[in-house]
């Protein structure tokens, strides 16, 4: 948060157009990385990997993992770990697709499909996310159990939990509506997706507007008006060269025309439709959104920095510690409920292995992102990177033929030597 | 006289047994520096965290202005207006000086989100009074000299308009320069009206900036002294031996002068 703008005085002349964009250099250096690595797939794959279709598919398979690893930012930052998310998941998953295929349709008699059902079952989730996260924090913070310890027992518990829960069934299929947030069955279309682009665009240049204004008024230095616009572009081309992307992606023709015929309706002739925007993909930028709100602009997300980079001073300035862990892993347990939503109704049911392993991806992901280990340094929008680049590595190798444990193989190098080349960029930065 | 802005009376507690401080009082007046003495382990700064809040007493008082207070958190003193510089800088190296100056006491929007360019503002206006070198107002304090964090730490002070100021070796890991900026700041804030509890182990530091010293042994008061009616030798004997000199108001801890001369 505060590793912005440190090198700005210092670079040489030559590098003074970017010192005048005020960029974060790791930031870039992440998206040159990430850009890097989908050149060569792409180079590799005879132009598979960059195809509308697949960018798709990285969208929707990116954002449970990303969805937990901006809260595995706060754990992390704070000193903590959280090695029980994928089994909390699993909890959560059991929890919802229970309640919508016996608790509403059965003991509600509402039936299936029922307009009450998806909105009953995701409260259901939450609950139980937000529950057995302020349950782990209570451990952490006030019986002064280690994090490592709690969530390494959670680990076996939660998973087993789910086991009982279903007795290890499969359960499915999901509610309709509920399906809505997994991905391929919940779209926006051209149109609004186009809308949504837009309006974010214009999100983007309120922000600077109300952040150069904020300056001025103190009479801080500004950019270069020029700067200013010159990230404005670029965020407006990625946004809307993301949605284009995506608007590009058609639904297959037979596809379409069972949809019609489930309406009773026929196809006319030559009739195309676009997926467009996923609604996982709006449910992971409201989450980052509001994530990076808290970690930037709220006192809870100061004094995790604060705690993380040193927890006596933090003590002594009147933070309440022990209730800030309480509030950091309910923030988690929510977010994995959240990603149990997206998890299960991709698959459009709930398996027993759902979430298996998640927490090495979600804790990769945030490490990868740049969050220190030795806590008080991290990102959300680098969490979110941190699992696009490990999702793009891991399908890109598929789809290159790489052998199964090859990948596995690779991923954990990536991992080790990511956090090798952080530590360097931390020690010739200084920061 | 007028009423002393400080008065830990019988102060005394213990950990699992031993007895970090015994039945200890020490006061305080406006405009005065009081230097707090003694071994590593003899109870000073145990004693002193009783007033900043960070621990609570056994038993004893605490009277603020003539009135008696209950301090049972860092928040608590703070009400007092009681801000405390610690001996190992309590700043989050990882924040900026302004999110540091600030913890805890953030200024925020009428929506409630924290307003760092507003901190940020407030941070220059109070460094280009205490110390107009400062530049690095963006950088985490981890970047910053020890001079330059411990002028955020007064910062910190000055600006919550501390009227009790607890300085624990505040000079401890400073260079010669930065002790000369510490020591003056420390006469600024007294012209000022402030009370200041001084501990410090650098006897010559403490004769230069100290009105009244008190000493500490074992967890007990040995006595208190005019600084400007004993010498560094009588000081020494007093943290080193117990030993009072003649002036001085003995406490619990002073060896009695009978068995001394025995």
């Amino acid at each position: 948060m505060s590793d912005t703008a440190v090198s700005g005085p210092k670079a040489p002349a030559a590098r003074s157009f970017f010192s005048a964009l005020q960029l974060d250099t790791r930031l870039l250096g992440m998206i040159g990385a990430f850009i890097v690595l989908c050149l060569v797939f792409n180079f590799v794959t005879d132009g598979r990997f960059l195809t509308p279709r697949n960018i798709f598919n990285l969208s929707i398979q990116t954002v449970s993992v990303a969805i937990m690893a901006t809260g595995m930012v706060f754990v992390i930052v704070t000193r903590n770990i959280d090695l029980s998310v994928g089994s909390l998941l699993a909890t959560c998953s059991a929890m919802m697709a229970m309640t919508q295929t016996i608790v509403t349709p059965e003991w509600l008699g509402l039936g299936l499909n029922h307009p009450a059902t998806a909105p009953i079952a995701m409260a259901v989730g939450l609950a139980t996310g937000l529950v057995i996260g302020i349950f782990n924090g209570w451990m952490i913070g006030y019986l002064g159990i280690p994090a490592f310890i709690v969530t390494l027992g959670g680990l076996l518990v939660w998973r087993n939990v789910a086991w009982y829960v279903t007795n290890g069934q499969t359960i499915g299929p999901l509610d309709e509506n509920f399906q809505l947030f997994g991905g391929i069955n919940g779209t926006l279309g051209a149109t609004a997706s186009w809308v949504v682009g837009g309006l974010a665009v214009l999100a983007a240049f309120y922000v600077l507007w109300q952040s150069r204004r904020a300056k001025i008024k103190h009479e801080f230095p500004v950019k270069p008006v020029w700067a200013e616009f010159v990230i404005g572009a670029i965020i407006t081309v990625a946004i809307l060269g993301f949605v284009a992307i995506l608007n590009s992606y058609e639904i297959p023709g037979p596809r379409l025309e069972r949809m019609f015929e489930a309406n009773d309706e026929t196809m006319p002739a030559g009739y195309t439709a676009a997926y467009g925007l996923p609604v996982s993909v709006l449910l992971l930028i409201a989450v980052a959104v509001v994530m990076t709100l808290i970690a930037q602009r709220t006192r809870l997300g100061r004094y995790i920095f604060a705690t993380g980079g040193n927890p006596d001073a933090a003590e002594l300035s009147g933070i309440n510690t022990r209730f800030l862990t309480v509030k950091v892993f309910a923030i988690m347990g929510v977010l994995c409920a959240i990603s149990a939503i997206v998890a299960s109704s991709r698959q459009t049911f709930h398996s027993n292995d759902i979430g298996t392993l998640d927490e090495l991806r979600v804790i990769a992901a945030a490490v990868i992102g740049g969050t220190a280990l030795s806590g008080g340094i991290g990102t959300i929008y680098g969490a979110i990177l941190g699992a696009l680049i490990m999702q793009s590595l891991q399908s890109g190798m598929a789809m290159v033929g790489v052998d199964a444990p090859l990948q596995n193989i690779v991923v954990g190098i990536v991992l080790v030597v990511a956090v090798l080349v952080d530590i360097i960029y931390r020690k010739r930065t200084g920061d | 006289m007028t009423t002393p802005l400080v008065e830990m009376k019988e102060i005394s507690i213990a950990f699992g047994g031993v007895h970090a401080v015994d039945h200890a009082s020490v006061d305080l007046y406006p405009g005065e520096v009081v230097g707090l003495l003694g071994h590593n382990g003899a109870g000073k700064s145990t004693l002193i965290k009783c007033l900043s809040g960070a621990y609570r007493a056994d038993s004893g008082e605490i009277r603020i202005n003539g009135d008696r207070v209950q301090i049972h958190s860092p928040r608590d003193a703070r009400k007092y207006n009681i801000e405390t510089i610690y001996q190992t800088l309590a700043l989050a190296d990882n924040l900026d000086a302004a999110s540091n100056l600030f913890l805890g006491r953030e200024l925020v929007t009428p929506l409630g989100f924290v307003d760092d360019d507003a901190m940020e503002a407030e941070t220059r206006k109070i460094m280009g009074r205490l110390n107009p070198n400062f530049r690095k107002f963006k950088a985490p304090v981890k970047a910053l000299s020890g001079g330059q964090r411990q002028s955020v730490a007064i910062a910190r002070a000055v600006y919550f308009n501390a009227r009790i100021l607890i300085m624990d070796e505040p000079t401890a890991a400073l260079g010669v320069q930065e002790t000369a900026m510490v020591t003056e700041l420390i006469h600024e804030l007294k012209k000022q009206g402030l009370g200041i509890f001084l501990i410090d182990h650098d006897i010559h530091s403490v004769m230069q900036t100290c009105d009244r010293a008190a000493v500490m042994k074992n967890g007990k008061v040995v006595g208190t002294v005019k600084i400007d009616q004993v010498t560094e030798d009588d000081l020494l004997g007093m943290i080193i031996l117990g030993k009072c000199p003649p002036g001085a108001i003995p406490g619990p801890g002073a060896i009695n002068p009978e068995i001394a001369a025995a």
